[in-house]
C-alpha cells in the first residue's frame, strides 16, 4: 500500500509546538514530522509529555503556540475545519472509551454515518468486514460491557479505522490490559503495521517499538531529547538521561 | 348503630358528600397536577440551559483564555442557583404573589411560575452532577472520530447522564408535587387550599385534612411505582 514516492513527503509536520498547563511547560518548542507509511514510536518517562504530544496533533489538547500541518493544511489556524480533518486521523486510547450505550455495530457505524462518510448499509458492511480482520464478528451485536479488555481495544481500533483515517494515533493501546490480553491487542497493531498504515504510538512494549518502529522518538522534559531508528535509539543509545531511562524499563 | 360511628359518618357526608364537595377536592387535585407538570416543564427547560451553561464553564481548558460570554452566564446561573436554593420556597412564593406580580389575578399562572424557576434551580444541579458523571474519554473518543460537539452530546454523553439521574429527576418530581400545597399562600385553590375552605365551613377538621395527606399519599406512590417501571426498562434495554 506504501507508495515509495510518498515516503518522503510529510504527512504531518510539526513546528515549534509549545503547550503549557497554566503555568506548567509540558511541550517546549517541539518540531518535528511523519511521514506517510511511517510508524513513529514514542517513549519517555511517565509525566514527560507524550500523551500531550499525541493529543495536540488532532487537537485535543490546543497548542499554547507552534504550528501543526496535516496533508500540508495548517491544522492550527483559526479557519481550519477541526471536524473534518479529525475524521481522516484515528486514535486509539488507553482505556478504549468505547460507548458503553452502544452495541458494538453501532460504536464502529455511528461516525461514518453520523459525518455522513458512508450511508448505514456501507458502514455496516465496513464494521463486518474489520470485525472479521480482528476474529469478533460474532461480536456485532452485543455491549461493550460484555466484553474482555483485549476485545474492547481490538474494536476500539475497528471503530478508528473505520474512518478510514490516513494515519492512527495510538495512546499506550496495552497499559490498561491484563498481561495474557497484551499480545491480540499488539498482533492486531502488527498486522495495520504490515499494510502500511502510517502510526504513531506511545507505548512502553519496548519489544514491541524495537520490531514494528521505523523511528523512535525519545520525550523527556518536554523535548525530543533524541531520535532514531529502533537500532539507534535501544542499541546505542548516546543521551544520559535516555540511558537511564532505557535501564529501568528493559 | 353505635353514636361514634353515626358522627363520623356525618363527618365524611359533611366534608365529601354535602354540596357536592367531592367535587372540590377533584378540582383542587386537578389544579395540584397542573402546577406540578407547568412547574415540572419550565424546571426542566431552566436546569438544561443552566446545566449546559454550568458544564461549559467548568470544562474550559486550563491553559486558554477563558471565553468572556460563558463566565457572565455562569456568574448569573450561580446567583440564580445560590438565591433560589438559599432561600425557602414559600418566602419565594410570598415575593413572587404579593410583591411582583401583585396587581396579576393569574394565580396559576404565578404558581406555576414560581414553582418553575424554583425547581430549575435543582433540576440544574441534577443535570450537571449527570454530565459530570461522565468520563470525559467519552467525549474525546467521539470528538477524536470527527463527530462535532452536539452530535456527541446527542448520541453519547446525554443518553448516559439520562439514565444516571433518573432517580433523582424521579424525586424532584415528587417533591414538586407536595409542593405544590404551598401556593395556598397566594390564594390559589389547590387541594390543601380546599381542605382549608371546607374546614372552614364545616368546622370539620379530621375529615377534610386527613382525606387530603390521603390523596397526596395516593398519588406520590403511584408516581413511585412508575418512575420505577421507567428505570427497570432503561436498564434492560441496556443489557448490562
Ligand atoms: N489537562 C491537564 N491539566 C493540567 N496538567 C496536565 C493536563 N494533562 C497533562 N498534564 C500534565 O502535563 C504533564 C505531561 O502529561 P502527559 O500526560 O502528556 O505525560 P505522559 O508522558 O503521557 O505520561 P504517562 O506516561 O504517565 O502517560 C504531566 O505533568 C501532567 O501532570
Ligand atoms: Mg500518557
Amino acid at each position: 500500500m506504501t507508495d515509495v514516492n510518498s515516503q518522503g513527503s510529510a504527512l504531518i509536520r510539526v513546528e515549534h509546538l509549545t503547550k503549557k498547563f497554566g503555568d506548567t511547560l509540558v511541550l517546549d518548542d517541539i518540531s518535528e514530522h511523519i511521514n506517510e507509511g511511517e510508524k513513529v514510536v514514542i517513549i519517555g518517562p511517565s509525566g514527560s509529555g507524550k500523551s500531550t504530544f499525541l493529543r495536540c496533533l488532532n487537537l485535543l489538547e490546543i497548542p499554547t503556540s507552534g504550528k501543526i500541518w496535516f496533508n500540508d493544511q495548517e491544522i492550527t489556524s483559526q479557519n481550519a475545519d477541526i471536524n473534518k480533518i479529525r475524521c481522516q486521523m484515528g486514535m486509539v486510547f488507553q482505556h478504549f472509551n468505547l460507548f458503553p450505550n452502544k452495541t458494538v455495530r453501532r460504536n464502529i457505524t455511528l461516525a461514518p454515518v453520523r459525518t455522513g462518510r458512508m450511508t448505514q448499509e456501507e458502514a455496516d458492511q465496513k464494521a463486518m468486514e474489520l470485525l472479521q480482520r480482528v476474529g469478533l464478528q460474532d461480536k456485532a451485536d452485543d455491549y461493550p460491557a460484555s466484553l474482555s479488555g483485549g476485545q474492547k481495544q481490538r474494536i476500539a481500533i475497528v471503530r478508528a479505522m473505520a474512518m478510514n483515517p490516513r494515519v492512527l494515533l495510538f495512546d499506550e493501546p496495552t497499559s490498561a490490559l491484563d498481561p495474557e490480553m497484551v499480545g491480540e491487542v499488539l498482533e492486531v497493531m502488527r498486522e495495520l503495521a504490515e499494510d502500511g498504515m502510517t502510526m504513531a504510538i506511545v507505548t512502553h512494549e519496548m519489544g514491541f517499538a524495537r520490531e514494528v518502529g521505523s523511528r523512535v522518538l525519545f520525550i523527556n522534559e518536554g523535548k525530543v531529547q533524541e531520535e532514531g531508528t529502533p537500532e539507534e535509539i535501544f542499541s546505542h543509545p548516546k543521551n544520559p538521561r535516555l540511558q537511564d531511562f532505557l535501564s529501568k524499563v528493559l | 348503630m353505635p353514636a361514634w360511628m353515626l358522627k363520623i359518618g356525618n363527618a365524611f357526608y359533611q366534608s365529601f358528600i354535602m354540596a357536592d364537595r367531592w367535587k372540590r377536592f377533584l378540582s383542587g387535585l386537578g389544579v395540584s397536577f397542573t402546577v406540578t407538570l407547568g412547574a415540572l416543564a419550565i424546571g426542566i427547560v431552566l436546569g438544561v440551559l443552566v446545566a449546559i451553561v454550568r458544564t461549559q464553564h467548568d470544562q474550559q481548558k486550563t491553559g486558554q483564555k477563558p471565553n468572556r460570554l460563558i463566565s457572565v452566564l455562569n456568574v448569573i446561573c450561580e446567583i440564580y442557583v445560590t438565591v433560589i436554593r438559599g432561600t425557602p420556597m414559600m418566602v419565594q412564593l410570598l415575593i413572587m404573589g404579593l410583591v411582583i406580580f401583585a396587581a396579576s389575578r393569574n394565580l396559576i399562572g404565578i404558581a406555576i411560575l414560581s414553582l418553575g424557576i424554583n425547581s430549575g434551580a435543582y433540576v440544574s444541579e441534577i443535570i450537571r452532577s449527570g454530565i459530570m458523571s461522565i468520563d470525559p474519554g467519552q467525549m474525546e473518543a467521539g470528538r477524536s472520530l470527527g463527530m462535532s460537539y452536539p452530535v456527541v452530546m446527542k448520541e453519547i454523553i446525554i443518553p448516559q447522564a439520562i439514565k444516571n439521574i433518573l432517580p433523582a429527576l424521579g424525586n424532584e418530581l415528587i417533591t414538586l408535587f407536595k409542593d405544590t400545597s404551598l401556593v395556598t399562600v397566594i390564594g390559589l385553590a389547590d387541594l390543601t387550599k380546599v381542605a382549608i375552605q371546607i374546614q372552614a365551613k364545616t368546622y370539620q377538621a379530621f375529615m377534610p385534612f386527613f382525606g387530603i395527606a390521603a390523596m397526596y399519599l395516593i398519588v406520590v406512590m403511584i408516581l413511585t411505582k412508575l418512575l420505577g417501571i421507567l428505570e427497570r426498562r432503561l436498564r434492560r434495554s441496556d443489557r448490562r
